[in-house]
């Protein structure tokens, strides 16, 4: 009994000594992820499972748009290289999948992680690494708290200034309509109630009522809605849910006017879901916000058509197409006003800056004590299968409603940002 | 050489072993410790009294949920803290054991398995319902390298550490009792409850104490892997999850600590090991193949592995071993159902 | 009322689908003694291959057919692949190998057809007929309606009033006195598959046109409900499946009406837990012998 363990002992004492260096933390000085031509990048996306339907599409849109970035040179003449990591969307795998980035691919920053309840689960991690978290791919209020996640920058228009947005527009179009609400039962829904509140004022919500996104269907929903005579339905859905609401109504032969948030009203998305011959009918005159650039025709979206037919394999351009690549602009850009030697903390400084502008319709507000991107939102209406911004825009702060003058970005130097 | 030794030795040689592993990999072996504390609980069931859970998940996050809640609550050193947190945990969990193993030690096979499935879906509503936190969950503290340490370890062999030892003490009593007279019960009833009930047992309690035995560590594993993650979420605890433990549990060898070992390990190292391989797929294969080439591998293999040895790793390496002439002692487990 | 009626309407129709995936879980059960796990990616599959029929013909009546087929084939491949290698009354290896079915197939559809939902639509009209201003049920309620009904009315047929349905049971009741008289066990096992999987093929075929659309994960969500309806009505009951089906549709579809729709599958568990509590083998469980 004795031998082996005190052989045991010996061995391990000597295996502690010698390898203690192999697990330690530190050591060299170089900033991880950047080498003289490369910056690596990582991301958590779900690749599979059932959320893989309505996302799966970003990181490669993003991909084509680093593709399309190389290709011309890259940034101060480093090449991007995305590291993509499934997560099913799962919090779980997304921690696993996080580490992994960070510990063994040692990217430079994590950029455009996906899901609230995902990326909640890797956020004290990063913080704790002091990884750079840019453009976190959800409207929670969860990734604006400068104080406490200092590195940690949001992406998405938050679910409350959307939710304001919308009430308003609903409210000037259509004084005295009687306002409902279906959100999706989390963070989402709660966000776009809050903003409806916001606006009409609590409890005058005629109906509210939310599903599970396991939900097969939203009869027993639509059916209290329509008994509660709703006329502006506010939804906080995603794609799916939208499309499975207003097929859902039009078989019940009502057709209230739909007021949806920007997750859940990509319209070549929802025309996939009810068919090309039904959407234009169904969706006319749906109310939508956004941010960025995607109106048909314009100078940003030939450019993302192009890099999509050429870097994406011609996959179908849709509104997650857009969204993909002004993600990965945002980042060139804040890469090339992060200098020639991009630290981790030069590449928070360039976003606290204050001077990236994005591509969006409305100024980026990123600010050393505001980690939020977009506080306004331009309203878009769809008009004969057309959706396209109407002009009216909406800044929310403090729990007021705004509205301001558009400012779209110009695009230049054919989209690759420089210094 | 008795259990508690034994389980000191091999305790030891695991920490030791962390010295080996970079941060990720020491990140992946608190994982899996805590898998195999919650495979070693439902091995033990399946295998001893044959009562199919397919919701050890979900006991698993009542031990995480107890241990965010319990050691955040406190308010001192950490290792107060920690054994706030644990205690919690295999209250928690615990006491949802008893609850389940009351219901379960009327039913038989599926329905015991539809029932254990049921409430695997039901979480995230209950994690919507009750406060949990709904989808984002609740964090459970960070536990930092201790400042003697702080040196000579990362954080994550740390939690490492942190995770191995609380595996081991989940693990030991439930090795004891499965030895003891405990053991011999479930057998029992396993092998003929009428018989049982003739010879003075009574298959109610035991099949209920058993279930309670093994819910217990899974709780602590779902506190383990709490301290590793940081973190208790419904979706971290789903269907998935949930089936991926019974494949470790089968896979491993019904009944087999060491089996439950194997089994953890596989589950949690295999699933990336394959996104590693297919990665190295050929990039024009299409965008499709992305997570799921690895997915389809890992199923194959599935498929695979049970069809040829349906025993399990255990039995195979049982096997081994009896056809050398010395045969090594393990407890013999070898009730197959 | 007008909502309670809307309601029950629309929990009548789902609760039809329910029972009759769970009709195919019970046949299974019947008639091989096992849980198929990877009876929603199979069904799964034959819809693709329904999909696939009915967009290359443009009849939805080939492409029924085919999917029906294909279930049919899917489930005596499996069968005679997979589940027959594996020992003999030892449930979990079965459970393992259908675990890993769920993930080849799943992984594999998503490779081949894509992650995204496809529509599909229905044959009849999904436009509910208005009863005093009240939606109750469409067309195509009524279709899935007729179509479960008609299905259990067969299989009721065939397992009770058929020699061969007697040869189905008594294989799986009795596999060792069935084959010295004569029976051809293997056979029966197949043939259980077959019709099991071909069943919840036509559920699910009944399901997609009124969700989101087909995707590799469309039918999980079914079969877990499903299972719990079969386990509430108990495994060994046909009628069993029926009611607990029905009565869980209406459950589901008024909790989430009435409360929410994050309370439904809180309601589900509660509704099985007192069932088993009262009785173990489910609503409609056969007598059991004395044990003590």
């Amino acid at each position: 009994m004795r031998t082996p363990t005190s052989k045991a002992a010996a061995a391990l004492a000597a295996a502690a000594l010698a390898l203690a260096a192999c697990s330690t933390p530190g050591g060299d000085e170089s900033v991880p992820g950047v080498t003289d031509d490369t910056v690596t990048i990582g991301t958590h996306q779900p690749l599979t499972g059932p959320a893989a339907a309505g996302y799966s599409t970003i990181s490669a849109a993003t991909a084509a748009y680093f593709a399309y970035v190389n290709a011309n040179g890259g940034i101060n003449g480093r090449e991007i290289e995305y590291l993509v990591k499934d997560d099913a969307y799962d919090p779980a795998a997304t921690q696993t999948a996080v580490r992994e980035l960070v510990t063994e691919e040692e990217v430079f920053a994590i950029v455009n992680g996906l899901g609230t309840p995902t990326h909640s689960a890797v956020l004290d991690y990063l913080d704790q690494q002091g990884v750079p978290d840019l453009f976190v791919s959800s409207g929670s209020l969860t990734w604006n708290q400068p104080d406490v996640y200092d590195n940690t920058f949001a992406f998405n228009a938050d679910y409350v200034t959307e939710g304001a947005a919308l009430a308003q527009y609903a409210v000037e179009q259509d004084p005295g309509a009687v306002v409902c609400v279906l959100g999706q039962d989390d963070d989402y829904g709660e966000g776009v109630i809050e903003g409806v509140e916001t606006v009409v004022g609590s409890n005058e919500i005629a109906e509210v009522q939310t599903y599970s996104v396991s939900s097969e269907d939203l009869t027993a929903q639509l059916g209290a809605m329509m008994a509660a005579g709703c006329e502006v339905n506010v939804l906080g859905t995603i794609n799916g849910f939208t499309a499975m609401a207003v097929g859902t109504a039009a078989q019940m032969e009502w057709f209230p006017r739909w007021y949806v948030s920007s997750s859940g009203a990509d319209y070549p998305t929802l025309a996939g879901y009810l068919g090309e011959d039904l959407a234009p009918v169904l969706l006319q005159g749906m109310v939508s916000v956004n941010y960025l650039p995607f109106s048909p025709g314009g100078e940003w979206v030939s450019l993302f058509e192009e890099i999509n037919a050429e870097y994406n394999d011609g996959a179908p351009f849709t509104g997650n197409t857009v969204f993909g690549m002004s993600v990965g602009y945002l980042f060139c850009e804040a890469l090339a006003a992060a200098g020639d030697d991009p630290t981790r903390e030069s590449l928070v400084a360039a976003v606290e800056s204050g001077d990236l502008v994005g591509n969006g319709i409305v100024p980026l507000s990123y600010s050393g004590d505001d980690h939020a991107a977009y506080r306004a939102v331009g309203v878009t209406v769809v008009n004969e299968g057309v959706q396209d911004y109407v002009g009216a825009t909406y800044e929310v702060s403090a729990g007021r409603v705004t509205a301001i003058e558009p400012s779209p970005v110009p695009l230049e130097n054919e989209g690759i940002p420089g210094e | 050489m008795s259990t508690p030794l034994r389980a000191l030795l091999l305790t030891v040689l695991a920490i030791g072993g962390t010295f080996g592993l970079d941060p990720f990999r020491n990140y992946q072996l608190a994982t899996a410790a805590a898998c195999f504390a919650a495979v070693a609980g439902l091995t033990v069931l399946v295998g001893l009294t044959g009562q199919l859970s397919l919701g050890h998940a979900v006991l698993m996050a009542a031990g995480g949920y107890g241990f965010a809640s319990a050691a955040s609550a406190v308010d001192g050193p950490w290792p107060v803290a920690l054994l706030a947190g644990l205690v919690a945990a295999a209250a928690a969990s615990g006491a949802l054991g008893l609850l389940l193993g009351a219901a379960a030690a009327r039913l038989r096979g599926p329905y015991l398995a539809g029932l254990t499935l049921a409430l695997v879906i039901a979480l995230p509503a209950a994690a919507n319902t009750l406060p949990l936190g709904g989808d984002q969950g609740v964090r459970a503290p960070f536990l930092p390298v201790p400042e003697p340490l702080a040196a000579l370890i990362a954080v994550e062999q740390w939690h490492a550490w942190l995770a191995i030892a609380t595996a081991a003490v989940a693990v030991t009593p439930l090795v004891m009792l499965r030895n003891g007279r405990a053991g011999l019960r479930m057998r029992a009833v396993l092998d003929d409850e009428t018989a049982s009930r003739l010879s003075g047992v009574d298959p109610g309690p035991v099949k209920a104490g058993a279930f309670a035995a093994s819910a217990v560590p899974a709780g602590l594993g779902g506190a383990a892997l709490a301290i590793a993650t940081q973190q208790v979420t419904p979706g971290g605890y789903g269907l998935g999850f949930s089936l991926l433990l019974v494949v470790a549990a089968v896979a491993g060898g019904l009944g087999s600590i060491g089996g439950a070992a194997i089994g953890a390990v596989l589950v949690t190292v295999l699933p990336w090991g394959l996104d590693e391989l297919a990665a190295l797929a050929p990039d024009g294969l299409g965008r499709r193949l992305d997570g799921n080439l690895a997915v389809l591998l890992f199923g194959a293999g599935l498929i695979a592995l049970t069809t040829a040895w349906p025993g399990g790793a255990a039995r195979l390496l049982d096997r081994l071993r009896a056809a050398r002439p010395l045969r090594l002692a393990t407890p013999s487990t070898t009730t197959e159902r | 009322m007008d909502r309670f009626v809307f309601l029950a309407a629309a929990g009548l129709a789902r609760g039809a689908v329910l029972a009759l995936f769970a009709l195919s879980l019970v046949i299974v059960w019947r008639t091989a003694r096992a849980v198929n796990f990877a009876q929603a990616a199979m069904a799964a599959a034959a819809v693709y291959a329904a999909f696939a029929v009915t967009a290359a013909t443009g009849s939805y009546w080939a492409g029924l057919a085919t999917g029906l087929a294909a279930g049919a084939l899917l489930g005596a491949g499996a069968e005679r692949g997979l589940m027959r290698r594996l020992p003999a009354h030892a449930p979990l290896p079965g459970i393992i190998v259908a675990i890993g079915l769920v993930m080849v197939l799943q992984a594999g559809l998503a490779i081949a057809f894509g992650p995204e939902h496809r529509p599909m639509h229905p044959p009849f009209s999904q436009r509910p007929f208005l009863i005093g201003g009240v939606p109750v049920l469409s067309p195509y309620d009524l279709f899935t309606l007729a179509a479960a009904a008609a299905v259990m009315a067969a299989l009721a047929l065939l397992f009770n009033r058929t020699p061969l349905g007697l040869q189905l049971r008594a294989a799986a009741f009795a596999p060792e006195t069935a084959r010295l008289l004569g029976v051809r066990v293997p056979r029966m096992a197949t043939l259980g598959w077959a019709l099991s999987v071909a069943a919840a093929s036509l559920a699910a075929l009944l399901l997609v046109p009124t969700e989101l659309g087909l995707n590799p994960h469309a039918v999980d969500l079914l079969f877990v409900n499903a299972f719990a309806v079969a386990v509430i009505g108990g495994l060994d009951s046909p009628a069993g499946a029926l009611l607990a089906g029905i009565g869980t549709g209406l459950l589901v579809s008024l909790v989430t009406g009435y409360v929410s729709a994050s309370a439904a599958p809180l309601a589900v568990l509660a509704l099985m837990t007192l069932v088993l509590l009262v009785r173990p083998g489910g609503l409609l469980a056969p007598k059991e012998a004395r044990t003590a």
